[in-house]
């Protein structure tokens, strides 16, 4: 099945939709750093370009990409959630 | 390597891939004489720009390094030097004749635009005459200076665009080139893995208090950029926080050591490698001052498509964004979506850039180029008097 989202690293909580994903769908993404696949159920529709959690976060958890910390989910996050600026914020220039 | 690189060597040893000859205001008010000068002669290129009165200390010496950077440039075979008043038209000129090359300075205070447009065409003319004998030579890699910065981010970037880049910068480490990133404010939440990369301790500590330079400077305006970074384009692509836009950016940036911390236009020592330049994020700013610092070619990795370029150095649109390769075809030089859907390896896809660089060295206009972007934009450090 052709995969529709790419994940940076082993052990990222986030992939990258490289296709439209909808809402219900269960999608196939690849590991670009080994090659090997995960599939996930959406639980929300994603645009092209945008993130889907690939392992869930605890409420106030460090969200991982590219291995690296990209910022903390306030309320948590499911696997398959849609993941943007909604329930994604930065760890940096957080004093507003 | 078997591909046959041409480009021309300047009298102080520089390798050029251009050979234009550029008419150069040291102010605002000179501009008008400046490009009256290239109407008349449409083999010069005039680089109006915004400042250079009334400056001083730090941000004067930063308008004067980038405006004689930019002459001295090797992709610049010669310059005209237009000015209000005498003084700073001979310090630029001379600043720039330290190449060797040929410069003329004109100065417009007791002659008017009008004479001044005469004189300085006259001497224009003769120039680009005298240039369009100068011939390509051989070179190799090692002669060039590469510049990299990408722009209009989206996730895509950090899956595509960026990549390829940084895989080429690694083989033109290997090959002798020298290559030069910036973006200073843009690297955070990233900032840690260029630190790490630092050739030495000193270079360590040297980056970490530019970068943290910056970001009070920010600070002190008594905001954050969480208003403006990521910026609505990034967004709307995909990026959700500060921190994941500079891991896509610094995806550009490969795996090699970082063998310099360099000021705004400061020109790295011959030695190859990685430099990290202080610069803004903002596009043109950014490539200016790299230009200034003599990079003669530029990679620019986009996603939502930055449409930027150049006066003086032709600047490579890169994007991984197949919508972005659709609706903007014309700006872009190579499409490398094929990544996204795996029917491109990194390794192909870099290997389609390096070839795209070498036909870009040996005369191929890039986008930019052909559509006559040439944004040249100083950056401003405070107000002027």
């Amino acid at each position: 099945m052709q995969h529709k989202f790419l994940v940076h690293k082993k052990g990222d909580h986030v992939g990258v939709a490289v296709a439209e994903i909808a809402a219900g769908e269960t999608v196939t993404g690849v590991f670009m750093d080994d090659g090997t696949t995960i599939q996930v159920r959406a639980n929300h529709a994603v645009p092209f370009g945008h993130k889907i959690a690939i392992q869930s976060v605890e409420p106030g958890g460090t969200v991982l990409e590219y291995g690296v910390p990209i910022g903390q989910a306030p309320n948590g996050l499911a696997v398959g959630d849609y993941v943007h600026t909604h329930n994604l914020k930065s760890l940096r220039w957080a004093r507003s | 390597m078997s591909v046959e690189l041409f480009g021309y060597r300047r009298p102080d040893g520089q390798v050029g891939i251009r050979n234009h000859v550029i008419i150069l205001p040291v102010d605002d008010i000179s501009n008008a004489a400046a490009e009256g000068v290239a109407r008349l002669i449409p083999g010069a290129i005039a680089l109006p720009h915004h400042y250079g009165r009334l400056q001083y200390g730090a941000d004067l010496e930063l308008t004067f390094r980038t405006l004689i950077g930019t002459g001295a440039n090797p992709n610049v075979a010669a310059a005209v030097v237009i000015c209000i008043e005498p003084n700073w038209a001979r310090k630029v000129a001379d600043g720039i004749a330290r190449t060797g090359k040929p410069v003329a300075w004109f100065a417009i205070e007791g002659h008017g635009d009008l004479d001044t447009i005469a004189r300085a065409a006259r001497q224009a003319k003769e120039f680009v005459q005298w240039a369009s004998e100068l011939r390509r030579e051989p070179i190799s890699v090692s002669d060039l200076l590469v510049a990299i910065k990408c722009g209009e981010s989206d996730t895509t970037t950090g899956l595509g665009s960026c990549p390829t880049v940084g895989w080429v910068v690694d083989r033109l480490v290997e090959m002798g080139a020298r290559v030069i990133f910036g973006e200073t404010s843009e690297l955070t939440g990233g900032e840690h893995l260029i630190a790490d990369r630092m050739a030495t301790p000193e270079l360590r500590e040297k980056f970490l208090r530019v970068y943290r330079d910056y970001v009070d400077e920010i600070e002190r305006q008594g905001v954050d950029l969480l208003g403006s970074q990521p910026t609505q384009g990034n967004i709307a692509g995909g990026l959700s926080t500060i921190e994941e836009k500079a891991l896509g950016n610094i995806e550009k940036t490969g795996t090699k050591p970082i063998v310099g911390v360099l000021g705004p236009a400061e020109a790295p020592p011959p030695d190859p490698g990685l430099y990290f330049m202080d610069t803004s994020s903002a596009a043109a700013e950014c490539l200016t001052l790299q230009a200034a610092a003599g990079a003669v070619v530029h990679f620019f990795p986009t996603g939502q498509g930055n449409v930027v370029g150049h006066p003086i150095m032709p600047v490579l649109k890169i994007t991984a964004n197949p919508n972005t390769a659709r609706t903007m075809s014309e700006h872009i030089d190579l499409d490398v979506s094929g990544l996204l859907t795996l029917e491109l390896t990194l390794p192909q896809a870099g290997q389609e850039l390096l070839n795209l660089l070498y036909r870009t060295v040996n005369g191929r206009l890039t986008a930019a180029e052909a559509l006559g972007h040439r944004e040249f934009v100083l950056t401003k450090l405070y107000r002027s008097a």
